[in-house]
């Protein structure tokens, strides 16, 4: 079953195209990596899964459908996708001013939910999915930044799943964090699927093999644009990609 | 019990102890040595285990001195002060003709800077010199900065102190203090009023006014918020007799109202809003960016991120901001005259009338030249700097706090809360189970 489906989806940046002619499937239920080096538009195209590019002034082109709902689409907004397609960030971003039982439910906050009961059974359930209740549990009231990095992250999580979106993107969740911190994170994320539609870019590809079911493999054309090379099962990918450039860049030649 | 061994070995790596040995009944643990610690403790009732602290018994650590000042430099300061007092003396009563306190001052403060170096120089090497005049004339400006401030406080003070110290100053108007009445008759209790509420006033105005401005200009952005802030910055270095004027004009000519306390809180808004816009959007810009693309990847409209994201961050910023606009406008004097007049009576309307404030009543009461009424005026303003000392730490104290930062008080309320929740979950699972 696809989750998100990209056809034919280019980002560009004023006159500078950061990644072009993507066409993928994105399988519900299972993690994806979206992995290759730097400047290849893993992100860009991360972003644009949640029309987060509005924000920054990006031009995407194609369709990306969630489901069989053009995200584009006439008369869909953007919070309406963002409540469906949830983002967690690089380096962990809790709110600041907020404690950690309302970062936790801030989504719904912000979504204008007042009642308090439902608010309560929305952050012990996020948090329990993301694995961090018992560490939070005796200090919900305490300052979110307060935690350490792996927790703040995983507190990110729990903030985006508490509004219970389809899908998942993460976009380098580890990338700021130690080993250990990093080990909780991807084992959380194996955990979170079949709920919910993981969509991971990592730098790592050991991180690729560890958490995720299929890859999507991203490189530079010779016009230095980000380009979809390959995409499928983690196994069949790795093992025996169909295309050179995947094999060079697996083994190490490019990128 | 899955993992008990487990967490007893972490426990005894912790604590550098032997491994425990046996379970006691009320769940804390024994060790080999037959000492037990209750704090600790494993099974149904586990705990967090906190680490013994390593450096208790041992004497506490004294701090390395990295810093050090040599008898040397302490002479070559002195040296250099007693070479520049003499040469200065010499020159201005014995040598040449000088005279003038700034021009002795300016002569001694050269040539200590020009002994000093020398003297340094002949221990030290070229950038040793040069750090240390630098550090000297840094502490100097500074020095001077803070005399001056102190001077124009303490002169205040000591020439208005006479009335302050009189009850009646706080209680009374000046409505029925003759010229040559005593410092026991009369006050500047109307002036206080009269602040008090054209600020107020000007504050409902701009508070509100303001911050969403800033909030335009910081989120919107555009060609139209950037017409907006350079109207803004330009208003920042508006004259304040022209806030003045222009109320005086619509509010007062035009629209046929009277002098009245609201006609000088008007005036005193045109001249504080920029102040408080500019400072708010400068704050605003320096929300991190990541917080917006968190809050807006949750799904939230612009409003309500702004609303409970940008704003709570940055309360402690926009705190400074609103103090700063009302650090000016408490102060203004020359619109107050336009558009509130000049009374002696307490006026409490603000809406009708003649109102007074503090710093009008000391410029019209330093004007008589009449010694008590000088000396009232002084005392005025005096009153005038504790109540913005006032204003200020009240804001501080509810506002400061940068986020994530909890009062004592705060912090106390959410352990309370913590408690609450622990025991409610508690009451669920055993629901539950």
């Amino acid at each position: 079953m696809t989750a998100v489906t990209l056809d034919d989806v280019s980002v560009t940046f004023g006159a500078h195209h950061a990644v072009r002619h993507v066409t993928l499937r994105l399988q519900r239920s299972r993690v994806t990596a979206l992995i290759g080096p730097s400047g290849c538009g893993k992100t860009t195209v991360l972003r644009a899964i949640n029309r987060m590019h509005e924000q920054s002034g990006a031009i995407v082109t194609g369709t990306v459908r969630l489901g069989d709902v053009d995200i584009y689409g006439p008369g869909i907004a953007a919070e309406h996708v963002r409540s469906r397609i949830g983002m967690v960030f690089q380096r962990p971003n809790p709110f600041p001013s907020m404690s950690i039982f309302d970062n936790t439910v801030a989504g719904l906050r912000l979504a204008g939910i007042r009642n308090k009961r439902l608010l309560r059974e929305a952050a012990e359930q996020a948090l329990h999915h993301a694995a961090l209740w018992d560490v939070v549990k005796d200090r919900l009231d305490q300052p979110a930044i307060r935690l350490s990095g792996g927790q703040q992250q995983r507190l990110c999580i729990a903030r985006a799943l508490a509004v219970q979106p389809e899908v998942l993107l993460m976009d380098e969740p580890c990338s700021a964090l130690d080993p250990i911190a990093t080990a909780k994170v991807e084992d959380l994320i194996s955990r979170l699927v079949p709920d919910v539609t993981v969509v991971l870019v990592t730098h790592n590809m050991f991180q690729a093999t560890r958490v995720s079911h299929d890859v999507a493999v991203f490189l530079l054309d010779e016009d230095r644009v980000g380009e979809l090379v390959e995409a499928g099962p983690i196994e069949k990918v790795f093992s025996s990609p169909a295309d050179p450039r995947t094999r060079d860049y697996l083994s190490g030649h490019i990128g | 019990m899955s993992n008990g061994p487990d967490a007893r070995g972490l426990a005894s790596v912790l604590l550098g102890r032997p491994e425990p040995q046996e379970r006691l009944d009320g769940g804390s643990v024994r060790f080999e040595d037959g000492s037990s610690d209750p704090t600790i403790e494993f099974g149904p009732t586990r705990r967090t285990v906190v680490p013994r602290r390593a450096h208790v018994g041992l004497p506490p650590p004294v701090r390395r001195r990295t810093r050090q000042v040599t008898s040397s430099d302490v002479y070559n300061l002195l040296g250099a002060l007693l070479v520049s007092l003499c040469t200065t003396y010499l020159l201005f009563g014995v040598l040449a003709s000088f005279s003038g306190l700034i021009g002795f001052v300016i002569v001694f403060y050269v040539i200590f800077l020009v002994a000093y170096a020398v003297l340094v120089s002949i221990n030290e090497r070229g950038p040793t010199v040069r750090d240390k005049i630098m550090t000297s004339v840094l502490y100097s400006t500074a020095m001077l900065a803070l005399g001056a401030l102190s001077w124009v406080i303490l002169s205040t003070v000591w020439r208005g102190h006479r009335p302050l110290g009189h009850l009646n100053f706080y209680t009374q108007d000046l409505s029925t203090t003759g010229n040559f009445a005593p410092r026991s008759k009369g006050g500047a209790a109307h002036a206080l009023v009269g602040t008090l509420w054209q600020v107020g006033i000007a504050l409902v105005l701009t508070v509100p006014l303001g911050i969403t401005c800033a909030v335009f200009l910081s989120e919107v952005g555009g060609p139209v918020a950037r017409l907006v802030r350079t109207v803004v910055e330009a208003m920042t270095a508006l004259p304040s007799i022209v806030a003045g004027l222009f109320i005086y004009i619509t509010w007062i000519v035009t629209l046929h109202e009277g002098h009245s306390g609201l006609a000088a809180a008007l005036a005193i808004s045109v001249t504080m809003l920029p102040i408080m816009i500019r400072a708010a959007d400068v704050v605003l810009r320096l929300v991190p960016g990541n917080l917006r693309e968190a809050s807006c990847a949750l799904g939230a409209p612009t409003w309500r991120t702004v609303w409970h994201v940008i704003l709570p961050t940055a309360r402690s910023g926009l705190t400074t901001s609103v103090i700063l606009a009302v650090a000016w406008g408490i102060g203004e004097t020359a619109p107050v005259l336009l558009t509130a007049g000049y009374t002696t009576y307490m006026n409490t309307n603000p809406l009708r009338g003649p109102m007074v404030s503090l710093p009008l009543a000391a410029y019209e009461l330093v004007k008589t030249g009449i010694k008590t009424m000088v000396e009232r005026g002084f005392a005025v303003a005096a009153f005038l700097l504790l109540v913005v000392i006032v204003l200020f730490a009240i804001a501080r104290i509810v506002g400061g706090r940068g986020p994530g930062q909890l009062s004592k008080m705060q912090r106390r309320r959410a352990v309370r809360a913590s408690r609450r929740d622990a025991q409610r979950f508690a009451v669920a699972d055993g629901g539950r189970a």
